[in-house]
């Protein structure tokens, strides 16, 4: 027994090793950057000269939000319907949507700039049809497409995953109860599927808010997300103290957003997340 | 029986898989208003299609289902007054006991009170008062069942079926749960259409059993009549065992088989007619050779319990006789049949393919029932 103890112990150390080194030390320094100046002394000013960035916070907070809500609209009843088909139709199916992540983010990103800049490929089409070009680089809509494109996996992954184990049995008790497909939909599948899709909002939401490439990008320069603000701070400006203050609140602001959705989904017994 | 009216009746139903396979042919069958039908058949005989067929979950490629005399062809599940028990209980994981009994009435906006009574009284009904909040995961077998039997019964369906209910619960609690819907179907007076390949339970629930195989109607009738008056081969080596002979009816209440002619209690049938022979192995008497209308060698003895299974070879069909008279292997006895022991049957597709015991193994039945799996 002491024995097994002991090789537990032994078994566990490297993992415990590795998240203090690789994820609680990061941490620490960013706290510790946040609250210090540039000569190593405490001090409150970097998150006192975080209101003027309050209007990037909120715009990168509504632009997630946008993003995230429009992928969940998109991979919920794709990802019911790729569950409920045959089981070589799913593998094909889940090899095309993970296919896209299989390709550098940078190199999906510049091939939707060259779809959407001012000579790109849509504007061509369009003007073969003699229709004047459309300005779609550097408009929010443009990152927040960005954004779907390049997380849509991340959120039809984990809801495919806990919708393939609904019994379909189980919609058909349903039906024989007396429910119509919305009744089934709202009162079996919304429920049995909502750990997917808390999974898949975070892991939609998070990167979505941090994110600076995309918005530098599709942005074209005229929009400036909070992840651009923190790049430019530590890669432009060296000012470590304030890009760290900025990732801190960045991330209690995460976690928040995160707690309001768990909150959200175990409080409503009937599992409406979203709808 | 009283003439009662008939709740359901399938017309002329034909079932096509798209794969091509028919499961049903051509089958026909009227249920009476508050009768327990059950539908008896091995694996893929389309037992199970023609629940999924009145419950509306497969729409037949021909035929009319009626309900109450009115065609519901093309009607929705959910909008059929019938519930279903299936087999895997198919209770809903994120609900409690109450969500999951209240499930119907919930869909139907039934007053909150309302609902609170109805389920209240429903949890005693099947005996899990004070269950309201648990989880239906850390319920056993036998509790999971009754959850499933109140969740449809609270709906007060016309016609409840049942698909194989018992088929997951072991020996002893399933003939307790046979015993207590049993007593449901009395006490409520529902229609009951219940699916079983398990001919005990039939026999011993019903009052009409359907005995189906290759998706058509082999017999309908009371267990007794089933038992007592199989239609062909097949009926009669299906349900219970059958010493099953090749014979023809010299005339009325005379049959001729094993060589010889026996008083029956069977006739009209054409003179010299072939038919086959069907003697109940429990209906067969040991006697001393002397006072014997056959006798045979005896090749093996197996003890059941209750009686001794005996196997006589007669000129060289093996016959099984239940008896609680013991006779050694290797011993010659005689055999005494009374002329109400013989049952005589037209000749079918089925003749000659069962009834002989020469290559008997009672445990190719249990192993065929034991790979048995959902149609």
């Amino acid at each position: 027994m002491k024995q097994s103890n002991l090789m537990a112990k032994i078994a566990r150390a490297p993992y415990i090793l590795w998240a203090a080194i690789f994820i609680v030390v990061p941490l620490l320094i960013v706290v510790y950057y946040a609250f210090t100046d540039s000569s190593g002394s405490f001090t409150l000013a970097n998150l006192a000269e975080l209101v003027q960035y309050k209007e990037t916070f909120l715009l990168s907070l509504w632009y997630s939000l946008i993003a995230t809500f429009i992928t969940l609209l998109i991979s919920y009843p794709f990802a019911f319907f790729m569950s409920r088909k045959g089981p070589n139709a799913q593998r094909m199916m889940l090899l095309l949507v993970m296919l896209p992540m299989w390709m550098n983010l940078l190199i999906r990103t510049y091939s939707w700039m060259n779809i959407l800049e001012r000579n790109g490929i849509i504007n061509n089409l369009l003007g073969m049809l003699g229709i004047e070009p459309l300005t779609m680089i550097g408009t929010g809509g443009a990152v927040i497409l960005g954004m779907i494109y390049n997380y849509l996996p991340y959120m039809i992954l984990p809801i495919y995953t806990v919708m393939s184990k609904i019994d379909p049995l189980l919609l058909e008790a349903a039906e024989d109860l007396g429910a119509n497909n919305l009744a089934k939909l709202r009162r079996v599948i919304l429920p049995l599927s909502k750990p997917g899709v808390i999974s898949g909002i975070a892991m939609v939401f998070v990167p979505s808010i941090s994110t600076f490439y995309i918005s530098q990008k599709l942005g074209g320069g005229k929009i400036m997300l909070i992840g651009d603000v923190i790049e430019r701070q530590i890669q432009t400006a060296y000012n470590y103290n304030l890009g760290a203050a900025i990732s801190l609140i960045l991330m209690i602001l995460v976690l928040l957003s995160m707690a309001v959705v768990n909150r959200w989904a175990g409080k409503d017994e009937e599992g409406g997340v979203i709808f | 029986m009283e003439e009662k009216k008939n709740i359901i009746d399938l017309r002329n139903i034909s079932v096509v898989f798209e794969d091509g396979e028919q499961v049903l042919r051509d089958f026909n069958l009227s249920i009476r208003d508050g009768e327990f039908v059950t539908l008896l058949g091995q694996s893929g005989c389309g037992k199970t299609t023609t629940l999924r067929v009145i419950a509306g979950f497969i729409e037949p490629s021909a035929g009319d289902v009626l309900f109450d005399g009115k065609k519901i062809n093309g009607v929705p599940p959910y909008q059929r007054p019938v519930n279903t028990i299936f087999q895997r209980y198919a209770l809903f994981p994120h609900y409690n006991v109450f969500e999951n009994i209240a499930f119907g009435l919930r869909l139907r906006k039934v007053p909150e009170a309302e609902i609170r009574q109805r389920v209240g009284e429903m949890l005693k009904f099947v005996n899990l008062e004070g269950f309201e909040k648990r989880d239906i995961t850390k319920l056993s077998g036998g509790q999971q069942q009754r959850v499933a039997i109140a969740r449809a019964v609270i709906n007060k369906p016309k016609v409840l079926l049942l698909d194989e209910p018992l088929a997951a619960l072991d020996l002893k609690l399933r003939k307790d749960m046979q015993n207590e819907l049993k007593n449901i179907q009395k006490q409520l007076g529902i229609t009951f259409v219940y699916v079983t390949h398990d001919q005990e339970e039939a026999l011993s629930m019903s009052d009409t059993v359907v005995v189906m195989n290759e998706g058509t109607v082999q017999q309908i009738g009371t267990p007794v009549d089933i038992y007592n008056e199989p239609q062909n081969a097949f009926v009669a080596d299906f349900i219970g065992e059958s010493n099953i002979l090749d014979g023809h009816m010299p005339k009325d209440l005379v049959a001729h088989f094993a060589g010889k002619d026996f008083v029956c209690l069977d006739k009209g049938f054409a003179p010299n007619e072939e038919v086959d022979i069907v003697i109940r192995p429990e209906d067969v008497d040991i006697v001393p050779v002397e006072q014997g209308m056959l006798t045979g060698l005896v090749t093996g003895v197996t003890f059941r319990g209750v009686h001794f299974e005996i196997i006589v070879d007669i000129e060289g069909f093996k016959w099984m006789i239940q008896t609680t008279d013991f006779s050694p292997e290797g011993s010659t006895v005689g055999l005494h049949i009374e002329p109400d022991a013989i049952h005589v049957m037209k000749k079918s597709k089925y003749s000659g393919l069962y009834g002989d015991f020469s290559s008997y193994s009672d445990e190719i039945d249990q192993l065929s029932e034991l790979t048995e799996e959902e149609e």
